[in-house]
């Protein structure tokens, strides 16, 4: 197996990640839950490494040296990141702990001053927790109310059942670019563009589409998008909140204290400017290095390279997997990214994916945080496999031959 | 046969395949006097427990019904079969052997003869992530029969 007409070749990426290289129970390691958490590049840990060692001090406080590389170094992987997903401006690049706290950022310091008894909060049937949690706060806070956009039966969001939702009292509309659960890439350009001609601002949640697809905020035209490091090879704990600058402008902070201010009395705070108005406290910094390094990384390869390769062997994994008897896809949109759910015969998925760790196959099982799509499709839990460039051909046999025994345990 | 096959087997004992697949005492019991759920959060297990209660105090029968993985649903049946007809307090006592059994490394808890059958359980403690799913029945176990309405829940 292995014969993929490539020109670049999956194995070699492979090596650049030392967690790939190893047994678990005695099997080769092959991870297929790179939708949960990405495993890290070489270059990645050595950054973070590098940095740990000769570089750390407090950021845009110190006037010694090691303050002012760590200031570089932190102020460096925000413009790689402005680059990465084209942003216009490094002010609209907000560093965050992750997409959830971008998420909330948005509910709690936009949409919360603002919202009305009667304004609706816009969202669809597929999204993950975090796209959906922090709007019920806000509604609850304000009175406002949330919607929800049905999906298919095959996951996909119906565009003109989500158009039909849109009135005036629509204040925000907040949706996956892919989904989590099920992989489906959401038509969020066509969603932009209505709503952009109606001037309704739309929130991306784009935790699983940054690492998989070609990200350009500008041609998305999306007055925020949300993503977390960790899901694109880099460190836990960081995340990004992209914001069209108008917009992040005439929001309060989100939270208050050092580095979000210019000046502080007891009468009165100046805030600081973008982003640093939403940057209060010491962040991650040595995170926020490795996410550099990712984003360097990401692009010594290429994103439209990534998504190609991605995309076939997604394809191949689908065909491989429909053709296991017993098998139940969950989540057959006719466009998707990486990720496919689904359950065999009627075994748990928490058995099955004990029985795959067995033989060194990680895959993600249960309800994914999503568990609106898990009552959609009226089960309790899937098993999700989900691809990164660093997965080939021959993972996708180990996993079907897992699958293989696991129906001959249960037989 | 490798070696994680034969640990798969040591997990998967067809005992436990068994009464996963053929639950035994499945559904609700009328007139019961004791009944309790148990919640796995993780895992999304979800079990309720019945137990009719004597007036002398002894169980007279017990019945669960509910969803979840084989471990858990296995668990339950092969609890409702070890109870039935103990003491209260006798039932209460072995839902402490078994979950100490399963939980601590070491010494093995000792299991009296009519609980020999849940030795088919041994095989979750070389799986820390699904001991839960084992207990879980004996936690709502010792909810039901302490009286306690709350949920039993392995966090
Ligand atoms: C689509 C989607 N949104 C949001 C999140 C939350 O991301 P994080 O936990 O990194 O904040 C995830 C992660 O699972 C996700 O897949």
């Amino acid at each position: 197996m292995g014969a993929v007409a490539k020109t670049v070749t999956a194995t070699d990426w492979r090596a650049d990640f030392p967690a790939l290289d190893q047994s678990v129970h005695g099997q080769a390691l092959i991870y297929l839950d790179s939708a949960a958490s990405a495993q890290q590049p070489a270059a990645v840990i050595d950054a973070v490494a590098r940095y740990q060692r000769e570089d750390h001090a407090n950021v845009h406080r110190g006037v010694h040296t090691l303050s002012h590389r760590a200031t570089e170094a932190y102020e460096g992987a925000r413009d790689k990141i402005r680059g990465f997903i084209n942003a216009k401006s490094r002010s609209e690049i907000v560093l965050t702990s992750g997409t959830t706290e971008s998420i909330n950022l948005v509910a709690q310091s936009f949409c919360r001053p603002r919202l009305q008894p009667g304004d609706k909060i816009l969202i669809t049937h597929l999204e993950h927790h975090a796209n959906i949690v922090p709007w019920q706060l806000v509604c609850e806070q304000t009175g406002a109310e949330l919607i929800v956009a049905p999906i298919n039966e095959r996951g996909e969001v119906e565009l003109d059942s989500l158009l039909d939702l849109i009135d005036d009292r629509v204040f925000l509309i907040g949706m996956a670019h892919v989904a989590n659960a099920l992989g489906t890439v959401c038509p969020v350009e066509k969603v932009i563009e209505h709503a952009r001609q109606r001037g309704i601002p739309v929130l991306i949640d784009g935790a699983q589409g940054v690492p998989h697809l070609d990200v350009d905020v500008q041609a998305l035209d999306c007055d925020f998008y949300a993503f977390s490091g960790h899901k694109m090879f880099g460190p836990t704990g960081t995340g990004v909140l992209y914001g069209r600058e108008a917009i992040l402008d005439a929001m309060p902070p989100w939270q208050g204290g050092g580095d979000m201010i210019l000046e502080v009395s007891f009468d009165k705070t100046i805030y600081n400017e973008l982003p640093y108005k939403f940057e209060a406290g010491t962040p991650n910094i040595s995170g926020v290095v490795g996410l550099g390094a990712a984003v360097d990384y990401l692009q010594s390869i290429g994103m439209p390279t990534i998504a190609r390769y991605e995309q076939e062997l997604h394809d191949h994994m689908v065909a491989r997997l429909k053709n296991v008897d017993g098998m139940r896809l969950i989540g057959e949109a006719r466009h998707k990214a990486s990720v496919q759910s689904f359950l065999l015969d009627d075994i748990h998925s928490h058995d099955l994916g004990t029985i795959l760790d067995h033989q060194g196959v990680a895959i993600r099982t249960g309800h994914h945080c999503a568990m609106p799509v898990m009552q959609f499709f009226g089960v309790p839990g899937t098993c999700r496999a989900s691809l990164a460039f660093y997965n080939n051909r021959d993972d996708i046999e180990q996993l079907v031959a897992a699958l293989e025994k696991a129906r001959e345990l249960f037989a | 046969m490798n070696d994680a096959a034969r640990d798969m087997q040591d997990l998967y004992r067809e005992l436990v395949i068994d009464h996963s697949r053929n639950p035994r005492h499945f559904g609700r019991l009328e007139n019961a006097t004791h009944t309790a759920d148990g919640i796995n959060p993780l895992c999304g297990d979800k079990l309720r427990l019945y137990f009719r209660v004597g007036a002398g105090g002894r169980i007279e029968s017990s019945s669960f019904e509910g969803s979840g993985c084989a471990i858990s649903i296995a668990s339950a049946s092969l609890l409702t079969e070890a109870v039935t007809g103990l003491e209260v307090d006798d039932a209460k006592h072995c839902s402490s052997t078994v979950t100490s059994r399963l939980t601590t490394a070491m010494p093995y808890a000792d299991l009296d003869a009519r609980l020999e059958n849940l030795k088919a359980l041994d095989g979750v403690r070389a799986y820390p992530s699904r001991v839960k799913c084992a207990t879980l029945a004996w936690h709502a176990l010792h909810a039901a029969l302490s009286n306690d309405m709350k949920p039993a829940t392995t966090e």
